[in-house]
């Protein structure tokens, strides 16, 4: 995230890394929480990311409803990110409430798609896989995925060594459509 | 590195744990690529969090942190009059968040260690992962724990039922020690492709890891992959 100092130069050396030095009106890339620090004494202004602008959001959003089976590639922590800047950082957004809508609405189709994709767990699933997840989305559903899976993986295991494998299965869905979550074994 | 906290960077895809550049093997490794400590404490910090059993003790990386939060204390006490409140907070606001990642970590594996004292104390393996402190919490955690047991509960009943490992003295085997359950199902992401492998021995399952996808899988035929570090969890 970009950062513009009002103040005075300072050269950061810090654990994580060296920032700096802030000059007026230069940006400068510095981690979210210098950034909102430094906001929240007054000390500068945020320079909202590429991907939070209206029409990128607008962009994902269209894909994320016509792609029902996959999620569109996001920052893995967008909504934490996104919840930091605009509470601190409103007015640094030219259309802020059409970026928390819009955002409110990209999480909604996504929230759906993880939940129709959980339908598909079975006691066949061995092994769920999920591409472009971002990390508030994982940590809703972990409890109940992993309960409901060691479940499945408890008292299916009879019907699993029924099954023969086929290994058709993992290799003849082209890499463009991954579906969500299903990767179960066809039964012969 | 900028955004070295593995928040956005100006590329639309930040990853969220920051795990900096991917190593391309072509490159000369310079001061920048070696990964930064408190990356490292944080991945390390996080696959505890994941795992369902106790995990190797980073013990060097734990030392190097702890000095580098002593220099910054230090520093930030020398320099504390020259800089102004905003800088000093900030340096502050650094360090705590150091210390922060340090305890998280030390706590997980506390936890774990009085989740599961008995089953460490027993298994060779898993003692050698503690540290020597850790070690030593566990075995005063577990006599203070037997003592207490004993006291008021085992001490006053019949002689056969009066052991804190065995439900009775005829049990075969040592039933009442809760062990972790290596079959939970663990989300991890890989850095690299690794391939199809198997998950099982009868050859049924297999998973074809591609970088930087999520997947969910059972803890149990992953363990090695996360010792070596191929996968991480999340």
């Amino acid at each position: 995230m970009a950062g513009q100092g009002a103040s005075e130069p300072a050269l950061f050396t810090e654990l994580e890394g060296d920032y700096g030095p802030f000059r007026p009106q230069i940006p400068v890339t510095v981690p979210l929480w210098l950034g909102i620090a430094m906001k929240k004494r007054s000390k500068c202004r945020i320079q909202p990311p590429d991907w939070m602008s209206v029409e990128r959001l607008s962009e994902v959003l269209e894909m994320e409803r016509e792609a029902p089976r996959e999620f569109q590639p996001l920052p893995f922590h967008y909504v934490e990110i996104a919840k930091l800047l605009l509470d601190n950082a409103r007015e640094d957004f030219e259309n802020n409430y059409m970026v928390q809508s819009l955002l409110e609405d990209i999480k909604d189709v996504r929230w759906d798609k993880v939940e129709k994709g959980l339908k598909n767990l079975s006691g066949r699933t061995h092994a769920v896989k999920l591409k472009n997840i971002s990390a508030m989305e994982v940590n809703r559903m972990r409890t109940f995925t992993v309960r409901a899976l060691q479940s499945f993986f408890k008292h299916d295991n009879d019907d699993m060594m029924k099954q023969t494998p086929t290994d058709s299965d993992s290799q003849s869905t082209p890499s463009s459509s991954d579906r969500l979550p299903r990767r179960t074994l066809r039964p012969r | 590195m900028d955004s070295g906290n593995g928040s956005e960077d100006g590329t639309p895809w930040g990853r969220g744990d920051g795990q900096g550049d991917d190593d391309d093997n072509n490159r000369d490794w310079g001061l920048k690529d070696i990964p930064n400590d408190v990356e490292v404490l944080k991945r390390v910090w996080r696959n505890e969090k994941s795992a369902p059993e106790i995990l190797a003790y980073e013990s060097l990386l734990v030392e190097r942190v702890q000095e580098q939060i002593a220099n910054m204390e230090e520093n930030i006490l020398a320099a504390a009059e020259s800089l102004d409140d905003m800088m000093l907070s900030i340096f502050e606001m650094d360090v705590n968040r150091l210390m922060f990642l340090l305890r998280a970590y030390l706590r997980v594996r506390l936890s774990k260690i009085d989740k599961f004292a008995l089953h460490v104390m027993r298994t060779a393996d898993l003692w050698d992962r503690l540290s020597p402190q850790e070690q030593e919490y566990a075995s005063k955690f577990v006599d203070v724990l037997s003592k207490h047991m004993h006291d008021s509960v085992l001490g006053k009943l019949e002689k056969e039922y009066e052991s804190m490992m065995k439900q009775a003295a005829s049990s075969e085997e040592n039933d009442m020690i809760v062990e972790p359950n290596l079959d939970t199902y663990v989300f991890c992401r890989s850095k690299t492709a690794l391939g199809t492998f198997q998950l099982d021995d009868k050859g049924d399952e297999t998973v074809d890891m591609m970088p930087n996808d999520l997947y969910i899988l059972r803890y149990r035929p992953v363990r090695n992959l996360i010792e070596t570090d191929r996968i991480e969890l999340v």
